[in-house]
């Protein structure tokens, strides 16, 4: 396939770092619209604000970059009004669940008929580095100089708590499984999200070592302390400290918005 | 001659006030021509608490919506009673639950105190119906909306198999007025 | 007993700004239960879905804000409705909206603030929030209804200033109007003028969506219509890109300001009564209004030269209409349910050469007709 016929060339070079795992997502993407031949002018990529958030700028789709953590209620309303429309919104760890938290679990709750892929790189990058909702406790960012307090978030367990249908997680590294989860997201009714963890060599890597510091120590990583999701589940959790839970959380058959909402406008019509 | 009259029902939440302010304004605007507002005003109680809805019928436009001075209050609690009959105009028409309403002010108004809970449980077996019971008392003393106009707004407003006993509390409310009437042949 | 005209209704006005929503062809509304405007959401998750159209009760203020913008994106009307803390919450996406130039409507039915307030009280307190609520410089069209037929019709017209300058349209209600029943004449729907946003007549890869037209107001394509173009809230340049170029920066953010600016006349709507002849003249709006033009009548009939100036639209602030009034008065009487928020634009715009007296009440009771006929005639 030709990445070029779903990139805006005149938008290149983008904003991300060198290491960064953004582009290596987008590209799992664009092979996976380009493998289910659907038709750009009905495929919406929405985002709120952040790296991954500046991924519309540079796809020829409907682009729509909003607010910081609002994507998902912008999409909500694309999607009830213009439901042939593929909706997709990619978000980062910060916007989909710190700021955009409410928005991320009721459209879950909902079951709404959007695929969410979220770039997870544990850390707010644009702005320098902040802590955020997925940085893990004890880890250095410029707001948790002395490790960061707070708990983290598994968004996938969230998201499957929550009621979406489908749910995955996979590294940057895992090009290849990132793909196949997009693809099933994409070929699920429903509320699907795919969680894929990115390096942030700058904002993140640099500050904790452990990790790598640069991006290919950081892939590195990615690929020595994944977990396919069954083993993991025959693991102790002291077993399964600092490793990287993957795989598909969840993918059931359940009625999505849309199924409840035609039941409505069916009985609306009837009085 | 033009006139503006206003009607305030009052009480606690739950009892309707707001529900007949519906009704009798309907009656007025939509069945007999006039011009009608109705407007509330309530607490953060769905049950209880204090209640009130008020009614401003007039044969021009209406301008202020809101009562300022009261032709008719009608009081379905003490509480009720006490906080709004400073509203009522002097000669204006004081309608009160002989049961709920105790302590009667001493002004310059008619007092029609009148056993309209007890009539709704005793004579009809519903408690529910002491408003439709006062609207029939308040139409007939004011003589402000035809009977056939109030019965047709009656029958639109309340919920589908009630309007038989609406309709019934309706004409005891109008009998209790009329008898009252009689019984005091100087108004 | 006459036999009734089923064109005429006793509505509620909130009701009726739902009506005149669906009417407007409004198909989407998004919203989140707040008092005193909880019956707009009410009445349109009643209507819409037997009309195809989609009610969808959101997880909170600023999500119905957003969902609202997505819907207009995709091209079907939509409204959201709510009350001060949910207008406060609104304003980060009706600032996207603005820059944006999404046509959308929120409804703001006012009660006592600040914060969580006197919920179910009225006021007018949001009369500054409505025009500078959301961060930086913005275009704001702001209208006010005083009746419940106003409730319909201004939310059409609402429908129809945001179709026509691609930006948000706020309808600044309060709890009096709100909540108020009355006689409303529905008229029939050919008799409506309906206004649509303006189609693009170029191809998509000529098409630029912030184009600096002669009338400001670029033509709207949307989503899935074959465009394919960016919307974002960063400053973007006439192809929705964004931009950190100075010049071009300026070029949008003026003509954003232009298509309201250029176009006052057409947007500013205010109602007179007896201005002929006055020497005193009451400024009023929303349920005040109401209220200002009883105690006028009455002065009047006692021959007081009384008038007063109904502001059917705040913003753009009426500035050339009220200065035209002042040639020959004595003094100009504001009553407002805040502390003076539009009486200050009023000594502003009059450059303070008319004495103005305010009143101001913000004790959650409405201002009585009597309390402005104690000003008329200089009672205290």
């Amino acid at each position: 396939m030709d990445y070029l016929n779903y990139l805006r060339k005149d938008k290149m070079p983008h904003i991300w770092c060198d290491g960064c795992g953004h582009g290596i997502v987008l590209k799992s993407i664009l092979r996976t619209v380009d493998k289910l031949g659907w038709d750009k002018n009905e495929i919406a990529l929405i985002s709120g604000i952040g790296c991954s958030s500046r991924t519309p700028g540079y796809v020829d789709f409907n682009t729509l970059h909003t607010t910081h953590g609002r994507a998902l209620s912008f999409a909500t309303g694309i999607k009830i009004s213009k439901p042939k429309m593929h909706t997709i919104v990619v978000s980062g760890d910060g916007d989909a669940t710190a700021i955009g938290g409410n928005h991320f679990i009721h459209a879950a709750r909902r079951n709404m008929d959007i695929n969410l892929i979220i770039f997870n790189n544990n850390i707010y990058g644009m702005t320098g580095g902040q802590c955020s909702p997925t940085t893990p406790t004890g880890k250095f960012a410029s707001t948790s100089q002395f490790g960061n307090p707070d708990s983290p978030f598994d968004i996938s367990r969230l998201a499957e708590a929550a009621g979406a249908s489908f749910v995955a997680r996979s590294t940057a590294y895992h090009f290849a499984k990132t793909d196949k989860y997009i693809e099933m997201a994409f070929r699920k009714k429903g509320f699907c999200v795919v969680e894929v963890l990115s390096p942030c060599p700058t904002a993140y890597g640099r500050r904790n070592k452990s990790t790598g510091k640069v991006g290919h120590e950081m892939l590195k990583d990615q690929k020595e302390n994944s977990v396919p999701i069954e083993r993991a589940r025959k693991m102790k959790p002291e077993e399964l400290k600092d490793k990287y839970i993957t795989g598909v959380f969840i993918d059931r058959d359940v009625p999505d918005y849309f199924e409840h909402y035609n039941e409505v406008k069916k009985r609306a019509k009837l009085k | 001659m033009s006139y503006r009259y206003e009607i305030r029902l009052s009480g606690s939440g739950g009892q309707g006030l707001i529900l007949i302010g519906k009704i009798l304004a309907e009656a007025a605007a939509i069945y007999d021509g006039l011009n009608a507002t109705q407007s509330q005003s309530y607490g953060p109680e769905a049950r209880g608490g204090a209640s009130r809805s008020e009614v401003i019928i007039s044969d021009e436009d209406i301008n202020y919506p809101k009562a300022e001075d009261l032709d008719i209050l009608l009081a379905l609690t003490q509480e009720a009673c006490d906080k709004y009959v400073k509203d009522l105009k002097p000669g204006g028409i004081l309608l009160i639950d002989s049961q709920m309403v105790k302590k009667l002010p001493k002004e310059n108004f008619k007092i029609i105190s009148l056993p309209i809970i007890q009539y709704a449980t005793e004579r009809l077996g519903k408690f529910m119906v002491a408003n439709i019971i006062s609207l029939g008392i308040i139409t007939t003393i004011s003589n402000l909306v035809s009977g056939d106009a109030i019965k047709h707004a009656i029958k639109a407003r309340v919920p589908k198999g009630t309007e038989g006993i609406n309709i019934k509390a309706y004409h005891t409310g109008k009998e209790m007025a009329e008898k009252w009437l009689k019984e005091h042949p100087e108004n | 007993m006459s036999q009734p005209n089923p064109k005429i209704k006793m509505m509620q006005g909130n009701v009726a700004c739902a009506e005149g929503a669906i009417a407007a062809g409004c198909r989407f509304f998004a919203g989140y239960p707040i008092t005193p405007s909880s019956e707009i959401a009410e009445t349109m998750s009643l209507k819409l879905p037997a009309l195809d159209g989609n009610f969808i009760q959101m997880e909170d203020e600023i999500g119905a804000m957003g969902a609202v913008i997505g819907s207009s994106l995709v091209g079907v009307k939509s409204l959201t409705a709510t009350s001060g803390p949910g207008f406060s919450l609104k304003q980060e996406n009706i600032g996207f909206a603005a820059i944006a130039e999404i046509p959308v409507v929120i409804i703001n039915v006012q009660r006592g603030g600040p914060s969580t307030g006197l919920p179910t009280k009225p006021a007018q307190g949001d009369v500054m929030q409505s025009r500078w609520g959301t961060h930086g410089d913005h275009p704001a069209i702001v209208l006010c209804p005083s009746s419940v037929e106003e409730c319909y019709f201004m939310t059409i017209r609402a429908f129809n200033l945001s179709e026509e300058y691609r930006t948000p349209v706020i309808v600044l209600s309060d709890e009096i109007i709100g909540h108020l029943t009355e006689k409303i004449t529905i008229p029939h729907h050919s008799d409506i003028d309906i206004i649509n946003r303006l189609k693009p007549q170029s191809d998509p890869e000529n098409y630029l969506p912030y184009e600096n037209t002669e009338t400001y107001i670029p033509a709207m394509a949307n989503f899935g219509e074959g465009y394919r173009y960016h919307v974002t809230g960063l400053v973007h340049d006439e192809t929705g890109f964004p931009t950190n170029d100075s010049k071009k920066i300026e070029e949008q953010l003026t003509r954003l300001y232009n298509k309201i600016e250029k176009n006052h006349d057409k947007i500013i709507d205010v109602s007179e009564y007896f201005c002929d002849d006055m020497d005193t003249l009451i400024i009023a709006y929303g349920a005040v209004a109401r209220s200002a033009k009883q105690s006028m009548l009455k002065a009047r009939q006692e021959g007081h030269k009384v008038g007063l100036l109904k502001l059917n639209t705040i913003w753009p602030f009426p500035e050339k209409q009220i200065v035209k009034l002042c040639q020959n008065i004595k003094r100009i009487i504001v009553p407002e349910m805040n502390f003076g928020q539009l009486a200050h634009e009023i000594e502003w715009a009059t450059r303070r050469a008319i004495p103005i007296i305010k009143y101001n009440k913000i004790n959650g009771e409405p201002i009585t007709p009597l309390d402005i006929y104690n000003i008329l005639i200089n009672r205290k």
